[in-house]
């Protein structure tokens, strides 16, 4: 075991939601003045590179594709850790859609090298669309396991694994290169240790726009995204009542048949 | 001037935050009940630093300094006080021993307590009292190669769960008749003996050391023959008065959490309670009480780190912070009605736990004894 990568995205914190705003134009959150956290999912991911790290020792290098003002939580991260991080910014990134995001990470993966295995989070908290770790896998050619929910690590050569389906849990084994994405059941992330935010002080943040990746400019950002927000709508959640009249054969009656139509039994 | 922490600082915090908001709480009931601090956290909390964030690395401790410790105190304050009061004292121990102990001292004790292995105590409350330090009754005294110490210390903090401790005795008459002594619990006639069960802070262990014909090594004294008062001053001046007033800070914190919650959630006259203005002038003096005692606590701990003097700074911080805690936890509970005194409702902790801060390490009217004589010194008539 060589490498592992890991994306990571900086989201904002919930905590600050609801001073979040969208522009009213490209319908794309506005968040600037409001604080990141990590996308809680990638510190999973973080601890399964983590974990194997400190099983079979390999470089964990951490990738984000985010605005400059990332570093903050990059450096959060890394104190996790992780050895290394590059970060994706640039403006022709602005906009893109979960294809033009894949893609550019994709680029950033074949940039950095050789690598074992990707890492990400099954979704992330602000897109919540669970499509960029698929796509990164089919731009890089490896196959992927969604929501890993436990790893097993007999040796380098393969991997068990524990895929959440609606049903149930089908057991896996994998056999590197390959991405796997992780539920918040596959580990404990670990707390930061203060040592760790010393050494983590000393570790690397690179940078990469596109003139590092050299991606046709028509394939990323808003212009190489093919999804377009038509418009945006907030979903009411008010509790309606609803006042059944007549004697209590009847209302019972009403009752039932309403009990029947909305299928709650 | 400038106040902004760096993102070293504001890192460590929401490290222990993330810590403590996890980690705490399924603790406090069993704490409140049984008055025992949970040393399973003990273990955990080494792998994050606190044991040992004022320790040199080279005796395995972090070396992350007094503002650090001040930040991560608060933190766990935040969350339960007992569980900061106990560290703070932790930290006292380290900072005696690597303050006065010899290299071999440093070697032997530092590192587990550094590495949670144990807990540390420093030892100089008596029956009598601790704030008249000179007048202590325990005495030692060099017989061969061993010192003999016969005496009592009381309202220990961690008595009961460290595996050495440093205790104050008389080896002469005087101020200058006092030494420190690194006593191990099994050297012979050193004893535990009652637990404390106390209002607050009930999570932090508080009890008695008993030493009869108690036989301590000779090397086992730490610094200088008849320098146990500068270690007693220094240690609990420079890290005691700071660790207990971060303390405080931390329960100020959560009276303010509770109180703004509450007031905004509690209806009443068809409006949270928040908007009328007996409350929210509550709430103005807590947020501004936060905010005053943050900046003393934060400076002391600053000037610490500068290797500057600050034990008028730290006398200021532990004295206004603990008194602070109080009115600001007494006004949480007021905000809260009767609901405040319920066992249920955290603020009832809040003012217990801040109620026991205004004695321990070094009283309230002691740190404004050392203030009044620092406001007086331009004003002193040469003799």
């Amino acid at each position: 075991m060589k490498r592992m990568i890991v994306c990571v995205k900086p989201v904002p914190d919930p905590k600050a939601w609801d001073r979040l705003q969208m522009d009213p134009v490209s319908k794309t959150l506005i968040r600037e003045g409001i604080p990141s956290i990590i996308n809680p999912l990638d510190k999973h991911a973080v601890e399964a590179a983590l974990e194997m790290k400190d099983l079979f020792g390999a470089e964990v290098v951490l990738l984000s594709m985010a605005p400059c003002d990332a570093y903050p939580v990059l450096r959060e991260v890394l104190a996790m850790g992780a050895d290394r991080a590059v970060l994706l910014s640039d403006k022709a990134f602005a906009g893109s859609d979960t294809l033009a995001t894949s893609r550019i990470l994709a680029q950033g993966i074949r940039n950095i090298g050789e690598f074992d295995l990707i890492f990400c989070g099954n979704f992330t908290l602000d897109g919540s669309t669970a499509q960029v770790p698929s796509q990164v896998a089919e731009f890089l050619d490896i196959p992927n396991v969604m929501h890993v929910c436990d790893m097993e690590i007999p040796n380098t050569q393969s991997l068990l694994l524990t895929q959440k389906i609606e049903q149930g849990t089908v057991k896996l084994e994998a056999k590197p290169p390959l991405l796997l994405s992780f539920t918040k059941d596959a580990n404990k992330p670990r707390y930061i240790s203060f040592m760790e935010i010393l050494a983590a002080e000393k570790r690397e943040i690179q940078t990469w726009d596109n003139a590092n990746l050299n991606i046709d400019e028509t394939l990323i950002g808003l212009k190489g995204s093919p999804t377009q927000m038509a418009d945006l709508l907030l979903q009411s959640k008010q509790r309606k009542g609803i006042r059944l009249t007549g004697n209590p054969e009847e209302i019972a009656r009403q009752l039932a048949d309403k009990i029947h139509q909305l299928g709650i039994i | 001037m400038d106040f902004l922490l760096s993102e070293r600082e504001e890192l460590l915090r929401k490290s222990v935050r993330e810590f403590a908001e996890a980690e705490i709480p399924p603790k406090i009931e069993a704490m409140e009940k049984t008055g025992e601090f949970p040393i399973e956290l003990l273990e955990p909390m080494a792998r994050l630093g606190i044991t040992g964030i004022i320790a040199p690395p080279e005796y395995g401790g972090v070396g992350l300094g007094y503002l650090a410790r001040t930040i991560a105190l608060e933190e766990l304050g935040r969350v339960c006080a007992a569980i900061p009061m106990a560290m703070q004292v932790h930290h006292m121990a380290i900072a005696a021993l690597n303050d006065f102990g010899t290299d071999e001292q440093k070697q032997k004790y530092i590192p587990p307590l550094a590495k949670g292995d144990t807990m540390g105590v420093v030892a100089v409350t008596e029956p009598s009292g601790g704030s008249d330090v000179v007048g202590m009754q325990a005495t030692a005294e060099l017989k061969g190669d061993k010192w003999i110490l016969n005496g009592r210390k009381c309202f220990i903090t961690n008595s009961h769960t460290s595996d050495f401790w440093i205790v104050m005795a008389k080896t002469a008459e005087g101020a200058k008749g006092l030494s420190a002594f690194i006593v191990e619990k099994n050297h012979p006639g050193a004893k535990t003996g009652r637990v404390e069960h106390k209002i607050g802070l009930r999570g932090s262990n508080t009890g008695e050391l008993v030493f009869d014909n108690c036989e301590i090594p000779k090397e086992n004294i730490l610094g200088q023959e008849g320098g146990g008062l500068a270690v007693a001053l220094k240690t609990v001046s420079e890290s005691g008065r700071p660790g207990m007033a971060a303390t405080a800070l931390g329960i100020i914190n959560a009276c303010l959490e509770e109180a703004a919650k509450f007031a905004s959630e509690r209806v009443l006259y068809g409006k949270p309670i928040s908007s009328l203005q007996a409350i929210s002038f509550y709430l103005a003096d807590i947020y501004t009480e936060l905010d005053i005692c943050r900046l003393l606590c934060y400076r002391a701990s600053w000037m610490k780190d500068q290797n500057m003097r600050c034990d008028n700074e730290n006398a200021m911080a532990k004295s206004y912070t603990c008194d602070a805690a109080v009115r600001c936890a007494r006004k949480a509970v007021e905000i809260h009605g009767s609901y405040g005194i319920l066992q249920e409702y955290k603020v009832q902790r809040l003012l217990r736990d801040a109620v026991v801060t205004v004695p321990a390490g070094g009283t309230g009217q002691i740190g404004k004894v050392v203030l009044a004589r620092a406001a007086l010194a331009p004003y002193r008539k040469k003799k």
